[in-house]
């Protein structure tokens, strides 16, 4: 018989995942320090999609840079649009009909639901269920039909311009949305059958990543990732901007009801609710929309004062979205800087990732959603 | 097929056998899983149900490079991402195809002009057999990309030696050309009156020499 070794000198292992891993979605390079199964420690490296966005806002008039931004928070191209025109309208003083404000949040919520659809099904697809990822993307489809309409476009959309939006929707488009809101709720049910309370699927995420909300207020988080750790925080809510105050609407926080609060399912909880609230928001949109102009008049070619500057906060589906922008009174802005709710997301992961398993850390992943275009830029 | 392959003269019989594999291997194009920009979120939705790759045989993704035979390089390539898509090229078996999806991955896109270290284009770093125009490309474009290149893997011939004009035009070149050096050698030597007796016994002991050392060499 062979006597075991009892001092079995143990080394750090160093692990590269990335850039090229399905579950890192899209370019993301972790380095990881494992001991064992456990996780010792997690550097995210960024950079493989820099594509200086910043860079071309400077030597773009202020209306060519809308495309960009489309390309910047991919899956919610929509919100990203919101937020780069408020702040040159804000810089500008150009003031947006209500019409024009009506069709911006009803698009924003479309494309919040399509957004969250893509991370419940890629989330599916983390943890090893493919099925939820073909349910997703059938309600995604519908409501990309629904973009569709108004822009011709499935992704990148460019709907939302300086003062307004592009166009009036089509007459046919408010029955096509209302049959889209009557049978969601139905699905959203069937959602959480499949996997929110599927036995395997709560045994990878409860009690995973759990992140205190002190740590993700320090790292600033926003977005589902912090109200999944219960800080009822949301810019719709506490800062409202465009027709906001007039919606009522929950902002869902995570729960200690299936585990800690913070964990990877709350996280993941909390954008399925999500789509709840914005289905009550796009109902009371339908009813309360009125006529009119949707794009104000004799905005032609931008061009704010010298020094203006302007900083927006809008509600993305990843979280809280900031432009800055600072004018030199040309055709150009001078600065651009955008504050990318996926870049603080990421950034927690370190502090997280700290003494789980090594198979936890692709759940952890996946729950922060992050979009490695708008980390990059 | 690694065997057989090109080891066969050309006739009927292979010719039908060649279709029968080349129908088999277009069929079951498995694309890898690599998502580089927004191009991949189409090509996920080209994957998904509505639109649904698995009808023409290439829905199984696959995550690493050692499986797949497709490579749908889908959104930007930034330089620091290159030598990761070649190194992940040079890892796919033989034959191995590149679709180059989105106005990113054909020429730099929106960002060939401002984008300093995006690579403009990323048929500069691997040979790409379709590409699929768009920003980003409809699922619909992504299909009759895909379809392009199993009409091109269809007309493909495996068993049968390749037919020497097609497949060595490059050698054709080359041969024109060396022919050419010898004429003009033998054109320098008529200037000089011809060649004399001393010269060729010259031109025949280096010859000899070269050969010995051939034969060295081996």
């Amino acid at each position: 018989m062979v006597a075991v070794e009892k001092d079995v000198r143990t080394d750090e292992l160093v692990i590269n995942m990335g850039p090229q891993h399905p579950s890192t979605h899209g370019v993301l390079r972790v380095v990881l320090k494992t001991d064992g199964e456990m996780c010792l420690d997690a550097q995210p490296d960024i950079g493989y999609l820099h594509r200086c966005a910043e860079k071309i806002a400077e030597n773009l008039p202020y209306g060519q840079f809308v495309p960009y931004t489309d390309r910047m928070d991919y899956v919610s191209g929509m919100g990203c649009n919101m937020g780069y025109c408020m702040a040159v309208e804000q810089v500008a003083g150009i003031q947006v009909p209500e019409r024009g404000e009506w069709l911006r949040v009803i698009v924003t919520e479309l494309n919040r639901i399509a957004s969250h659809l893509l991370a419940f099904g890629t989330y599916g697809l983390d943890t090893g269920a493919i099925t939820p990822f073909l349910y997703g993307f059938r309600e995604r489809e519908l409501v990309l039909d629904l973009l569709e309409m108004l822009c011709g476009a499935r992704l990148t959309y460019s709907y939302i311009r300086i003062g307004g939006v592009d166009g009036d929707v089509p007459p046919e488009f408010m029955d096509k949305l209302k049959e889209f809101l009557d049978i969601f709720p139905k699905k959203i049910r069937e959602y959480n059958k499949l996997l929110t309370y599927n036995h395997i699927f709560m045994k990878r995420t409860v009690g995973v990543g759990v992140l205190p909300a002190d740590v993700a207020i320090a790292y600033g988080v926003t977005g589902p990732c912090l109200r999944g750790s219960g800080v009822r925080q949301d810019v719709r809510r506490d800062e409202p901007y465009s027709v906001y105050p007039k919606l009522e609407f929950d902002v869902p926080v995570g729960t200690d009801e299936h585990g800690p609060i913070g964990d990877a399912w709350n996280r993941y909880y909390i954008r399925i609710r999500e789509l709840e609230e914005s289905a009550k928001i796009l109902r009371q949109c339908v009813k309360m929309i009125s006529p009119g102009p949707v794009l104000a008049e004799k905005v032609g070619r931008v061009k704010p004062p010298a020094g203006a500057e302007a900083y927006t906060r809008s509600e993305n589906a990843r979280g809280e979205l900031g432009f800055y922008i600072v004018s030199d009174g040309t055709m150009t802005p001078a600065r651009v800087k955008v504050r990318a709710p996926s870049f603080s997301n990421i950034s927690v992961l370190p502090a997280i990732v700290r003494g789980q398993m090594l198979a936890d850390v692709v759940a952890i992943i996946g729950s922060l959603d992050i979009v490695l275009g708008e980390i990059d830029r | 097929m690694g065997v057989l392959e090109y080891k066969f003269e050309e006739n009927i019989i292979l010719t039908k056998v060649d279709w029968l594999l080349n129908w088999a291997r277009k069929s079951s194009l498995w694309p890898m899983t690599f998502g580089l920009a927004c191009c991949a979120i189409e090509m996920m939705a080209t994957g998904a149900s509505r639109f649904d790759l698995d009808r023409f045989g290439a829905g199984a993704f696959r995550a690493t490079p050692r499986q797949s035979d497709l490579m749908i390089v889908a959104g930007t390539v930034t330089l620091k991402m290159a030598p990761c898509v070649r190194r992940l090229y040079d890892q796919m078996p033989e034959p191995r195809y590149v679709i180059a999806m989105g106005a990113c991955t054909i020429g730099g896109g929106p960002y060939a002009l401002h984008g300093y270290h995006v690579l403009k284009g990323v048929d500069l770093i691997v040979p790409v057999d379709v590409y699929v125009p768009g920003c980003p490309p409809r699922p619909e474009a992504l299909i009759d990309g895909l379809r392009k290149l199993q009409e091109k893997v269809q007309k493909q011939g495996l068993l049968a030696r390749p037919a020497k004009p097609a497949a060595n035009a490059g050698d054709h070149v080359l041969e024109y050309s060396r022919m050419d050096g010898v004429r003009r050698k033998w054109e320098e030597t008529q200037k000089h009156g011809g060649l004399t007796p001393q010269d060729e016994e010259a031109a025949v002991e280096e010859q000899k020499k070269k050969d010995k050392e051939a034969v060295a060499k081996v």
